[in-house]
């Protein structure tokens, strides 16, 4: 009865897997969970509902003359990465800890074996998803930022020098965090635990430096990821220690490689 | 083809698997054999490539499993461990076995076939987290047929099916030996590998016990369960007391 069929379509010729293929299992998995849809919405509504919040709250005629010197419209509408970080970080996690969690993990590398193969097709699927969701959310929010900030309050287009590279970054921000989420997972291995280690690096880290007084913050601050975003990649007027936004830039891209090859390694030694 | 040599497997200071040598063939269910404990599910793990072994090889079609440049073409597998299932628990079960075809540029039909011949072609559409045992079952086995292959892990394969399950899966498994594929199979239950498998391998405590069929090791004693308790007396992980319990009820 069954016979018939067992030996089906399966049984044609193939030169094996490869990143391709491996990619395309990491894409169909993404896109069949929920968590991924709630992970863009709330990166969406955070990214556009803060620059609204911000930017619709600028008052200009009460400002002191030193906030008007700093004022960088730019930047301003950007307030909503402290919650779209956090949203992919999530995500970036969540995409190798649930495997873990679900046993996922062993018929996906009873399928693909190569572990460094496998974590380098998830970077590659989360890091197109969230760089491109990224942005067009951190256009969009720029967009609706200047749109509700009122007259006279100097506005910001991206032809002024310096904006189009902070929109640019702003919008490949998020995706790199969730590249960092995705490695610290796969040593963690532990849902709760890597979004714990996310969190703590992005918004407890600095914390820790505030009683270790001003010259600590200001000369180890400029290397947190949030710092980073905040004042270097997507500001446009020059501020005192930080880095440059291309130094920052290049800084973040460090820690997510860091942690990938972390995860790499870790996912490659351990048993599954 | 699985020969196993020499493997062995250690965490901290238990050895699980212990210099463990044998060899599966094709044309034939075999069955494997041990009490709990026994090193049948990490013996598994290791054919399998996810975990590596402290000493040792075990190759599938003279390929060590992580050589496989197809391994859903080569080999299927059922694996379950402390009952947490080889899924997503929010995933369809038909995204679940897509998204595992893709992997091996299997064909998307396939995935339909292997729903149909499981019997879960109704329940495809749903989340597989909402199976009930023996649904989430014919799905792990779903998964394992996918790529065709000419040799089938599977471990427990009869857990949480219904009777009407277990004959499926026992002609099943018949059939695709038929065939000339290589079948193994775990359990803990002599009486029901007896039903499907000839071939036995019998392990206690990470070491083999026996290579042997289920005719040789009937015929030890007067029963084959007699046998088998004869056979893997000593090497249960926990053996109950032997003093009768003495209910101390008023």
């Amino acid at each position: 009865m069954t016979t018939a069929t067992l030996t089906g379509t399966a049984s044609m010729a193939t030169p094996g897997y490869g990143l391709r293929s491996v990619a395309r299992m990491e894409w169909l998995k993404l896109r069949s969970v929920r968590s991924t849809a709630w992970v863009l919405l709330v990166f969406a509504a955070g990214l556009i509902g803060l620059a609204i919040l911000v930017m619709a709250h600028q008052h200009w005629a009460t400002m002191s003359p030193a906030d008007r010197a700093s004022f960088d419209p730019t930047e301003e509408s950007f307030a909503g990465l402290a919650i779209g970080q956090l949203a992919f970080g999530v995500l970036g996690a969540l995409v190798i800890t649930t495997e873990f969690s679900s046993g996922m993990i062993r018929a996906t590398l009873a399928a693909v074996p190569n572990r460094p193969l496998l974590l380098a097709a998830k970077a590659a699927v989360l890091a197109a998803v969230t760089l491109v969701a990224g942005e067009v959310l951190a256009f969009a929010s720029f967009a609706v930022g200047e749109l509700v900030l009122r007259s006279p309050a100097p506005h910001a287009t991206l032809g002024q020098p310096g904006v189009l590279r902070a929109v640019l970054m702003a919008g490949a921000y998020p995706a790199l965090i969730a590249l960092l989420a995705l490695g610290l997972g796969a040593v963690i291995r532990h849902t709760a635990g890597a979004i714990s280690a996310v969190a703590g690096i992005l918004f407890v880290l600095p914390l820790i430096l505030v009683p270790l007084g001003t010259s600590i913050q200001n000369s180890v601050g400029q290397f947190m990821p949030m710092l980073i975003a905040e004042n270097s990649i997507t500001a446009v007027k020059p501020q005192s220690h930080t880095l440059s936004p291309g130094a920052g830039f290049g800084m973040l891209c460090l820690y997510a490689a860091i942690a990938l090859a972390a995860g790499t390694w870790a996912l490659a030694r351990r048993d599954a | 083809m699985i020969e196993a040599r020499g493997l062995v497997k250690r965490y901290g200071p238990t050895t699980a698997v212990d210099h463990l040598s044998f060899d599966v063939r094709p044309g034939t269910v075999t069955g494997f054999l041990g009490p709990n404990g026994a090193g049948k599910s990490t013996t598994m793990r290791m054919m399998l490539g996810l975990d590596r072994p402290d000493a040792g090889t075990v190759r599938i079609n003279g390929k060590d499993y992580r050589d496989l440049r197809s391994p859903l073409r080569e080999v299927g597998a059922l694996l379950e461990v402390s009952g947490s299932k080889a899924f997503h628990p929010g995933r369809t079960a038909r995204s679940h076995l897509a998204a595992l075809a893709a992997s091996n540029d299997i064909p998307r039909r396939r995935v339909s076939e292997v729903l149909e011949i499981t019997g879960l072609a109704m329940a495809a559409g749903r989340r597989a987290g909402k199976f009930s045992l023996g649904m989430a079952q014919r799905l792990g086995i779903a998964a394992a047929l996918l790529g065709d292959p000419a040799v089938l892990v599977l471990d427990e394969p009869v857990n949480g099916l219904d009777p009407e399950g277990i004959r499926w899966i026992r002609n099943l498994l018949k059939s695709l030996a038929t065939q000339g594929r290589t079948v193994l199979i775990s359990s803990h239950l002599i009486s029901e590998v007896a039903q499907t498998a000839d071939q036995l391998i019998v392990i206690g405590q990470g070491r083999l016990l026996a290579q042997t069929t289920v005719a040789e090791l009937s015929a030890r004693s007067q029963s084959l369960e007699e046998a088998f308790f004869q056979l893997t007396e000593g090497s249960a992980e926990y053996s109950a007391s032997s003093i009768a319990y003495q209910g101390s009820l008023p």
